[in-house]
């Protein structure tokens, strides 16, 4: 306490370590107060609390077909009639439910809700109704994926098929024609409810290209921004580009399969690969929806726990927006085998491979920024440098599928799917852990038990390696996927893989468990518990209603010799020297390059 | 509340009090989290030009579609337009445009605080918009009746169990339909050059041309044709040595589907199939074709072309019918005045959003009703 004596304008809120001060979360009382809120941060929590549950179900999921899959023949997930189709059902329901319900929306809808106006020293997002209807219309497709379950458990239970079918077996990419004319599963509810998700996904995207734009406040031009902000923006690009053609495409799965309108279905006199390129055309940039805003809470990261200005600002900004430009060329990677000509498939390959160029800037510079830091190992750190390695090899191995020749023989393989769990998973998902991990004193005010959760940290990194890994050896010997069966040389593979799944599911219960234990008990977080430089920080913990009691003076947000450390309590403050140069009006640095 | 009422008074004095102090002053349609009020004007602005943007790329799928099929399959869509009526079309594009310059107008009006004017436009606007809705479900009704709608609906659906049978079509249709046919066969030209009134006609004839062709593709076997009078018999005979056994195996022959046989889909943009040629040379045009004229692996995609057209104009006309609810929201608060030199976002916004729904019909109009 002996830091701060006379607060004024300029300082940290000297109330934000005061269990009783006026924040956001006790602004106003009641359910309704809720409902109808339009405070950014009250819209992140109950995404927050949606996209958990959601990640609930589609992990589950999860468990039970790596469970399926634990031995050879029938375990767990066989029916009667040893139809596997519970098996298809499940890996449909895991991938539809983690990537429209989750991996979507989950960075941008939660921390992006939350941190955006925040870094931008707003009072909230551009338009706030729109925002709370964007979470409407995120529940209301969730409810939709809601039915697809119920109407499978009945049917399993009970016999009973509900309208629109029961469960989901089409996988997650609803191919035609098996989903417009065979399938008797639940698919117009299911690809209704993915429509709908676009819409909110496609809000949130308008909301932030038009906070970022006419929301920063003086002195921060666009390369003055802190590059989570570039990363959301990179990823609302997309998001408002892609996610319009997926509305379209599953209108006409829908119509095709309610009225056969011949469009996809060949026996009708559609083309079914058009389903497929216009699919991908959304999907493929949809994995930079998953993975760019991922960057941006690694780059943030990585700074502050090196204690060193980020390396390489304005190449990790705009690979960013190059990463969402190249990722909508390059759809056709996903369709070597599908009939496409010689020189489409040679066009996509090439576009392909360079992807990887405006990837591999962000991970070197990441890696330079670490150079000859000051590292603290502390949680959220241990899920960037996580993300670095697995980002790493999920990347390198995509350079091997987009390779055609390898592509023939690994396409559908579990090659493919470790390949994109170790981007989507160990990446995407890394990323968002340490980005709650990191946010998650200003957002709740309270501190969480390091120790516990830098173990959960690294028993996720190493059930998650020992699930994934082994994954690549298996599909490069010849493991198909979404089969439920396999030959006995897989046995050994399976196994592993399904023990890793189980690390995995545990170290997540503990860190669900230990953010639990720190709302109820956790000790008071101090304003900035971590000396970043972002404006985030300079409010309280949790910040009140309306942000900051003051329009916070911008400075370069990686310039992180203003902060000093003072103690666990009152974490990092404001150097005299900044004090004085706020004071003074000279304290914007702007020496970013 | 009391700039409303200003604004309510007299619109001149609510305009100079809006240019002189409002923007420092207490704004009630300022948003908390903005500056000032030009802040937020371009702030919506921007958000729904960049809606808007959303709207194009989803419009942008049914083009790709439209282009996939016309380009791979353009006898189809040669042979199918010919059911729209462009008439109709023209009018409502007309109609359409109109109702453009009075929502800009009607902006224009918001601007300038004038009331009463603003009404009187949005009025205008919502006609406009219900008029095209209501020439629309001119068209629609006229298709239904007819078995074009998408779908199994479509009596050249191959799963079509409709209550007109496309055997039965050629009864229903009697004398009529067989001697349109010939006239349309003859000259189909004049018979569209006669206008609105003509139309119908034509529709009878393509359809008992097409529906007593289509069924041949299933049943040539066991149901073989009687012989047809005139011109329409010699397009029968004609199309039935040819295509006749060609059309069962391709409905399952994945050769003649997607991308399996890339040569399958190249089709000869001049000189055309044998029957277009014949049929350009008796008759000196190319742009209307008979059913029997259709290469054989067009037959089964007839009602693709009929997809799209439900598919784009149906669309197209929820985003009219959304148009119209935003205008008559705007339409309601403007009555009350609000709209002044200091406020009239929403007036532009919703202008923003009606002119991109005329602006895809413009596109949608040539494209669907004007092929050549």
């Amino acid at each position: 306490m002996s830091a701060i004596t006379t607060p004024n304008q300029f300082d940290v809120p000297a109330k934000g370590n005061e269990p009783h001060g006026h924040n956001y979360l006790n602004h106003s009382k009641g359910i309704l107060s809720w409902m109808f809120t339009l405070d950014h941060k009250r819209i992140g929590l109950m995404y927050m609390a949606l996209v958990l549950f959601a990640f609930f179900l589609g992990g589950t999921f999860a468990m039970l077909l790596r469970t399926e899959l634990i031995a050879e023949g029938p375990t767990l997930l066989a029916d009667k009639t040893q139809a596997w189709n519970l098996y298809n059902h499940m890996f449909s329901l895991h991938g539809a439910v983690m990537v429209f319900l989750f991996i979507i929306p989950a960075v941008p809808a939660i921390l992006g809700n939350f941190i955006l106006p925040m870094q931008l020293g707003a009072k909230d997002v551009a338009f706030p109704r729109l925002n709370l209807l964007s979470l409407y219309v995120y529940a209301a497709g969730a409810a939709f994926f809601l039915y697809v379950l119920l109407s499978g458990v009945i049917n399993a239970w009970t016999g009973y098929t509900m309208p629109g079918g029961f469960g989901l077996d089409t996988g997650w990419t609803f191919y035609t024609p098996y989903s417009s004319s065979k399938s008797m599963s639940s698919v117009i509810p299911a690809t209704g409810g993915a429509f709908i998700l676009g819409f909110s996904s496609i809000l949130t995207g308008v909301n932030f290209i038009a906070s970022i734009h006419t929301l920063r406040p003086k002195g921060m031009g666009w390369f003055d921004m802190p590059l989570f902000l570039w990363g959301l923006y990179a990823t609302s690009i997309i998001q408002i580009l892609a996610t319009p053609v997926l509305a379209i495409t599953l209108m006409l799965l829908i119509a095709e399969r309610a009225m056969g309108i011949g469009i996809f279905d060949p026996a009708l006199g559609g083309d079914p690969v058009l389903y497929q390129h216009f699919f991908w055309f959304y999907s493929h940039p949809a994995v930079y929806i998953m993975i760019l805003p991922a960057m941006g809470v690694i780059s943030e990261i990585i700074s502050t726990f090196s204690r060193r200005h980020i390396f390489g600002y304005t190449f990790i900004a705009y690979s960013s927006i190059a990463i969402a430009l190249l990722g909508f060329l390059v759809w056709g990677h996903h369709m070597f085998t599908s009939g496409q000509s010689a020189l489409t498939n040679v066009a996509f390959s090439l576009i392909t491979f360079s992807v990887a160029i405006p990837s591999a800037i962000k991970v070197f510079n990441w890696v330079t920024t670490m150079y000859k830091g000051s590292i603290r190992l502390e949680t959220p750190m241990l899920y960037g440098i996580g993300f670095i390695w697995m980002f790493s090899i999920g990347g390198l191995t995509g350079i091997f599928l987009a390779a055609l020749s390898v592509d023939i023989h690994m396409h559908d393989t579990y090659f493919v799917v470790a390949h994109f769990h170790y981007v989507m998973v160990g990446s995407m998902l890394f990323a968002f852990i340490g980005g709650m991990n990191y946010w998650f004193p200003k957002m709740f005010g309270k501190m969480y038990n390091e120790r516990v959760a830098a173990f959960a940290a690294i028993l996720l990194f190493i059930g998650f390696n020992l699930t994934f890994f082994i994954q690549f050896v298996a599909g490069s010997h010849g493991m198909p996927r979404r089969y439920a069966n396999y030959p006995v040389q897989f046995v050994s593979h399976h196994y592993w893989s399904t023990i890793g799944a189980y690390i995995m599911g545990l170290s997540l219960v503990i860190v669900l468990f230990n953010w639990v234990a720190a709302l109820l008990n956790g000790k008071k977080a101090p304003a900035n518990p971590w000396g970043s430089n972002t404006l985030e920080w300079q409010s309280a913990s949790p910040p009140p209603h309306d942000n900051f009691p003051t329009t916070p003076v911008v400075t370069d947000p990686y310039d992180l010799d203003r902060w000093r450390y003072v103690s666990d309590d009152e974490g990092w403050v404001l150097t005299d020297e900044a004090k004085a140069a706020i004071a003074a009006g000279t304290a914007r640095t702007g020496q970013l390059h | 509340m009391s700039s409303i009422s200003t604004n309510l008074g007299d619109p001149n004095d609510g305009h100079g009090h809006g240019h002189g102090g409002h923007a420092h002053s207490h704004n009630p349609f300022l948003a908390h989290h903005f500056d000032t009020p030009e802040q937020q004007f371009t702030t919506g602005k921007l958000g729904m030009w960049v809606f808007l943007g959303t709207e194009l790329l989803m419009f942008g799928g049914l083009f790709c579609a439209y282009a996939v099929y016309r380009h791979n399959h353009p006898e189809v869509f040669m042979y199918a337009h010919t059911y729209l009526d462009k008439w109709w079309g023209a009018v409502n594009t007309v109609v359409l445009l109109v109702s453009s310059f009075t929502m800009a107008w009607g902006v224009r009006a918001a601007q300038l605080g004038q009331k009463g004017l603003l009404c009187v436009l949005l009025v205008l606007t919502l006609l406009g918009g219900a008029g095209f809705m209501v020439i629309k479900g001119i068209e629609y009704k006229a298709k239904w009746e007819h078995h074009l709608f998408p779908g199994r609906l479509n009596v050249y659906n191959k799963d079509y169990a409709g209550p007109e049978k496309p055997g039965e079509a050629h009864d229903t249709h009697g004398a009529a339909g067989v001697s349109h046919g010939a006239a349309a066969a003859q000259g189909h030209d004049h018979a569209h050059d006669t206008g609105v009134a003509g139309k119908p006609v034509v529709e009878h004839a393509n359809l008992a041309t097409g529906a007593e062709a289509a069924p041949r593709s299933e049943g040539a076997e066991t149901a073989p044709q009687a012989p047809k009078p005139g011109e329409h018999a010699e397009v029968a005979a004609m199309a039935k040595p040819v295509d006749g056994p060609k059309i069962p195996v391709s409905f399952f022959d994945p050769n003649s589907l997607g991308a399996a046989s890339d040569a399958a889909k190249i089709v000869p943009k001049s000189g055309g199939p044998a029957g277009l040629a014949a049929s350009e040379a008796a008759h000196g045009h190319a742009a209307h074709m008979a059913y029997g004229d259709l290469p054989a692996r067009d037959k089964v995609r007839v009602n693709t072309f009929f997809s799209i057209y439900f598919m784009m104009t149906g669309l197209h006309g929820v985003h009219v019918v959304v148009g119209m609810g935003l205008i008559a929201w705007i339409l309601i608060k403007g009555a009350t005045g609000i709209f002044g030199p200091s406020y009239y976002t929403p007036v532009d916004l919703v202008g923003l959003y009606w002119h991109l729904v005329d602006l895809i019909w413009i596109f949608l109009f040539p494209l669907l009703y004007l092929i050549h």
